[in-house]
């Protein structure tokens, strides 16, 4: 299996009680940063942070603008603005008009991570009600990297997830359950 | 991109290398999708060579999305720390740095206003984009946003009715001929200008998010520069002065991103 350099989650609605479940099986351990970009409400940043925090041994922060991306570290994307990946392996933040209805966009992340982290990158698609994060799937394939959603059949919303299998090649469909047994696998 | 950035630069000026990397790119590749570029060499041609195309393309990639009282519980802080403060001042002159469509601007006009500060002061709206600037004189946005700028308004410790600052026309909302009275637009680049008058506060929110680390500690120079003891700086939500060499010199006020300058 190739090396994993990051590995980025996105996700919509239904898509907490996914990570809720999933963060704890993730070993303190685990040799890559993973990144998470949520739609959510502006302005209830902390409570995010605090929450995902409770369940993991991982440090959980939420990303400031250029900051170094380090290995074993659980970032949350802030609300209200896209989150980019940039060369040098920080992260920078924009303020651009919506996508998706969006922002952040997770088909910004993924676009952006997947010209970075080439084939080591991991992207996974969660339950959600809208379209994003599909065209970042594409990107993440035509670079080399993983594509990875939800099982429809487990989400809370199935369209996010289904609409990526529809338009996108993917590679491993994952249960809820199956989720932190292949994020451990990557190490 | 690296090409397109050293043609701005000799060609017009314009220096773009300080920013960062991936915004910009997406930007130059939306605007090149957008006008439907036949080759990278005839965008580039078009790009040196049409005077309003570059127009065009410095107002695509930088980015000038902006709201009225965005985060209302920072045009809070001003309305009941800041401006009180400076407003014992015999005249108080603001710099808002990347004004963009002036959203910002009008805001801070309509709280001066309700303090009963607006005569005394100043405001230098500036960006390095002239098209925003026509429009930001105008005064005029739209309809469809005056929901959310009420809102905001209200939620920053507005008590007026937000309508009575703005006359309907159609799809677009236009604000009273008063507001824009203590406002200058004018254009100036951070990256190449210098300062060019002292402030007793300078705004400068959710621009220096798309400048690297090198050209953020330059800006921020420049800011000091420009600023007088005790004055204030505000930043963007997730911007900070914590990594630069001028931030001994200043002290936060809680919680929002507004640092005063103390004496030394």
């Amino acid at each position: 299996m190739k090396k994993c350099e990051a590995f980025i989650i996105g996700g919509s609605a239904g898509s907490l009680d996914v990570l809720l479940r999933l963060l704890p099986r993730i070993d303190a351990a685990i040799p890559f940063p993973i990144i998470i970009v949520i739609h959510r409400k502006h302005g209830s940043d902390s409570l995010l942070t605090d929450l995902l925090s409770s369940r993991t041994k991982l440090i959980v922060k939420e990303v400031d603008e250029k900051e170094n991306i380090v290995a074993g570290t659980v970032y949350i994307a802030p609300s209200d603005y896209h989150l980019l990946i940039e060369r040098d392996n920080t992260f920078s933040l924009d303020y651009s008009e919506k996508i998706n209805y969006s922002r952040p966009a997770i088909d910004v992340t993924f676009q952006t991570a997947a010209e970075v982290y080439k084939s080591n990158l991991y992207c996974l698609l969660l339950s959600g009600s809208n379209s994003d994060g599909v065209n970042g799937l594409k990107s993440v394939q035509l670079w080399g990297g993983k594509t990875l959603i939800q099982d429809p059949a487990s989400a809370q919303v199935a369209y996010m997830p289904a609409q990526a299998k529809l338009h996108v090649k993917i590679d491993h469909i994952l249960g809820i359950e199956d989720m932190g047994d292949f994020i451990n696998l990557l190490a | 991109m690296e090409i397109l950035l050293s043609d701005l630069l000799e060609q017009y000026g314009y220096d773009f290398t300080g920013y960062s990397r991936a915004s910009l790119k997406r930007r130059i590749s939306r605007l090149y999708g957008l006008d439907k570029a036949l080759s990278f060499a005839e965008f580039r041609y078009r790009i040196n060579n049409d005077h309003g195309y570059f127009k065009r393309f410095v107002e695509q990639i930088t980015v000038n999305v902006t709201e009225m009282f965005r985060d209302p519980s920072f045009f809070k802080t001003l309305r009941d720390v800041v401006l009180p403060k400076l407003g014992t001042y015999p005249f108080i002159r603001i710099w808002l740095a990347g004004c963009s469509t002036g959203e910002e601007a009008y805001s801070i006009s309509i709280i001066l206003k309700e303090l009963n500060l607006l005569h005394k002061s100043l405001i230098y709206a500036t960006d390095l984009n002239p098209t925003v600037l026509e429009k930001a004189a105008q005064s005029m946005f739209a309809m469809s946003q005056m929901k959310q700028y009420s809102e905001n308004y209200i939620l920053s410790g507005g008590t007026k009715d937000f309508s009575s600052y703005y006359t309907a026309n159609y799809s677009l909302a236009k604000f009273d001929d008063e507001l824009k009275s203590k406002i200058i637009f004018s254009t100036h680049n951070l990256v190449s200008d210098h300062s060019f008058n002292e402030f007793q506060l300078i705004l400068c929110r959710n621009v220096l998010i798309y400048f690297d680390r090198d050209l953020q500690h330059k800006v921020l120079s420049l800011f000091d520069e420009s600023l007088e003891e005790l004055g204030y700086l505000a930043l963007g939500t997730k911007e900070t002065i914590n990594f630069s060499q001028i931030t001994d010199r200043y002290k936060r006020l809680q919680t929002e991103k507004i640092w005063r300058k103390v004496e030394v």
